[in-house]
């Protein structure tokens, strides 16, 4: 109101205006500067990995490490794999993946249906139950399910890593779930329960084709766990051929079992083919994932 | 009559449906309750019986009392030294990572350009295999020919020995976890983004500059997400593994011993299966009680506006 009443000098604003200008100028300047400079930083080491995995023998060595590879040595991929039985560890790393994934989809959403559109007496008591055992570490079930699956005779095979997905696939899923179940009208349940749809098929045909994002959610964050996971295959895993890759790499890189005869760069270069499939699948699905942990975060 | 026998019919119907629902809502939850009965309660009732044993697996388990933890306070310097350097480890990450995570978060709000290239590089190191990642940083901090000595000794530092020696070897894990804030950042960018504007813009209308708004609407606004991941990032740094058994394997000397590490040599190592579980109930004393000691503490700090609403 008083500026335009008191019609200022047309420099005056010019200056003003080119004033303002400039500060945001520097300002994002600077932002950008930082950001490319962190960036380059948290890449760093990715860069330093894959460089690293194409040096030979004597260039690995020299100091201050070189940059680009010359020459180009991809000769320690295939040195490197011949070491470990890796295509052995990436067949049951990704059995133990598809087990889990099936297991942990199917039962966990049952639950999470169960939870989120059905009534039953208890239903209160019993859904705190779900959430304060995510509360529990699992380290203090961790010794009793060892001596479980002991006594099952199960050990040194994946069975004690899927078949405990088999059985409501974890509470923090269950949760995750059931929090995408609620917000799906009711009034879908009833119109088809009106039309003579069972509650199987709601829940088949409604609810779940109507959860796919929060499906896809927890299917890829089951994929990163599993792929990542290195105490469950370390304590039910002893032997290479029913190895994971975590365990199996981790075992090798100690000198463990293989012959102790690895170079820095046919580590780099079994650690970055092991990164590669969770590396893809999160580019791929870069959006749902980043959503997913969003989700679980802000709502959980 | 008629009309008695068509309500007691509808009640008894409507009754029977009530049961239908129920029973059907059980056959939905039946794989849950087998495995929190099997995988879950038993499991946990277990543990607190097996904690009051030794039980070295091959022979059964002998109920000695309190004795393993009493073995754990007086008799087991290990206990001591794995509890230090997982506390010394969380104290010194928690407020590093939420401060940094906070801050990248922050600038990446700042409307730029390139946003979901930017969010994917400081994420990306969250999706990589632990495993990987701790081979990468191995070399990364190899004291001779490692690219951070190379580094120091461009502008003529002599660099540590890193994990190879007793007193850079837990600050070596501090510097490497400050690299997987990703997934924190994530999580504070959205509690950021869904800060609405027309806060900011009343706040500026009232004549608050960039700083009081920050103090008086972003920090308010969005902090039950930094209560949210203060919380987990305690509890994930207590239960640090996977990094301290591939690089180090608690050593030198101890000097990175982390509490699950500490367990786990009990439990497959020594097969102190009693032992491990004593150490596990530990662990879950300790993370239960840092955690409501957070939720008590932030209680007057954390803003919810649903709650002012009510």
């Amino acid at each position: 109101m008083t500026q335009a009443l008191t019609k200022p000098q047309p420099t005056m604003i010019t200056q003003w205006w080119q004033g303002r200008r400039s500060r945001i100028f520097w300002f994002k300047l600077i932002i950008y500067a930082l950001l490319l400079g962190l960036g380059f930083l948290f890449m760093v080491p990715f860069i330093f990995m894959l460089s690293s995995s194409l040096k030979d023998p004597q260039e690995v060595w020299k100091v201050p490490p070189s940059w680009i590879p010359n020459p180009v040595f991809w000769q320690n991929y295939p040195y490197a794999l011949a070491q470990m039985p890796f295509f052995g560890y990436f067949r049951n790393t990704v059995l133990l993946v598809i087990g889990v994934e099936i297991g942990r989809l199917l039962t966990a959403s049952m639950t999470a249906y169960a939870f989120a559109r059905l009534r039953f007496r208890w239903r209160g008591p019993l859904f705190i139950l779900v959430l304060s055992t995510m509360m529990i570490p699992f380290q203090v079930m961790l010794i009793p399910q060892y001596l479980i699956f002991k006594e099952l005779r199960w050990l040194n095979s994946l069975l004690p890593l899927i078949v405990p997905a088999f059985f409501g696939g974890g509470a923090f899923y269950v949760f995750l779930l059931r929090q995408f179940f609620m917000t799906i009208p009711l009034d879908y349940d009833d119109a088809a329960r009106i039309d003579g749809a069972s509650y199987l098929d709601i829940f088949l045909r409604i609810v779940l084709p109507l959860s796919m994002p929060v499906l896809g959610t927890v299917a890829i964050f089951t994929f990163m766990e599993q792929w990542n996971d290195l105490l469950g295959p370390l304590i039910y895993l002893n032997t290479a051929d029913k190895q994971t890759l975590s365990i199996g790499i981790a075992m090798w890189s100690k000198g463990g079992a293989y012959p102790a005869v690895h170079f820095f760069s046919h580590t780099m270069a079994i650690a970055l083919l092991m990164s590669l499939p969770p590396v893809v699948i999160f580019f791929i699905f870069q959006r749902h994932f980043i959503q997913g942990v969003v989700i679980s975060g802000v709502k959980g | 009559m008629a009309v008695a026998n068509e309500v007691t019919s509808k009640r008894s119907g409507l009754v029977s449906l009530r049961q239908h629902e129920e029973r059907i809502a059980f056959l939905f939850l039946t794989p849950w309750l087998i495995g929190f009965v099997a995988f879950t309660a038993f499991p946990i009732v277990a543990s607190l019986f097996l904690s009051l044993t030794e039980y070295p697996i091959l022979h059964s388990p002998e109920f000695v009392g309190f004795r393993n933890y009493v073995q754990m306070a007086s008799g087991d310097p290990l206990f001591w030294q794995s509890l230090k350097v997982t506390t010394i480890y969380t104290v010194a990450i928690v407020p590093l990572q939420l401060v940094t995570a906070y801050a990248l978060a922050i600038l990446l709000n700042q409307t730029v350009r390139g946003l979901s290239v930017f969010r994917t590089v400081f994420f990306l190191p969250a999706v990589t295999p632990a495993v990987a990642t701790a081979l990468m940083w191995m070399w990364v901090f190899h004291p001779e020919i490692g690219l951070a000595n190379s580094a120091l000794a461009g502008i003529g530092i002599e660099g540590p020995k890193w994990l190879a020696s007793t007193e850079w070897a837990l600050p070596t894990f501090i510097i490497i976890s400050l690299w997987g804030i990703g997934g924190g950042m994530v999580i504070y960018l959205a509690g950021l983004q869904s800060v609405p504007t027309s806060l900011y813009e009343a706040a500026e209308l009232d004549g608050a500059g960039a700083w009081a708004r920050f103090i008086h609407v972003t920090l308010p606004m969005t902090s039950p997400v930094i209560l949210f991941v203060t919380v987990t990032s305690m509890i994930g740094s207590f239960q640090v593994f996977t990094a301290a058994f591939v690089m180090t394997d608690g050593g030198p000397v101890n000097s990175t011993l982390f509490f699950v590490l500490h367990l786990y040599n009990h439990g497959w190592r020594f097969l102190q299966m009693g032992y491990a579980s004593a150490l596990a109930w530990v662990l879950f004393i300790i993370i239960l009680a840092l955690t409501l000691l957070l939720l008590r503490l932030s209680g007057r700090l954390v803003y919810y506006e649903a709650e002012e609403r009510s």
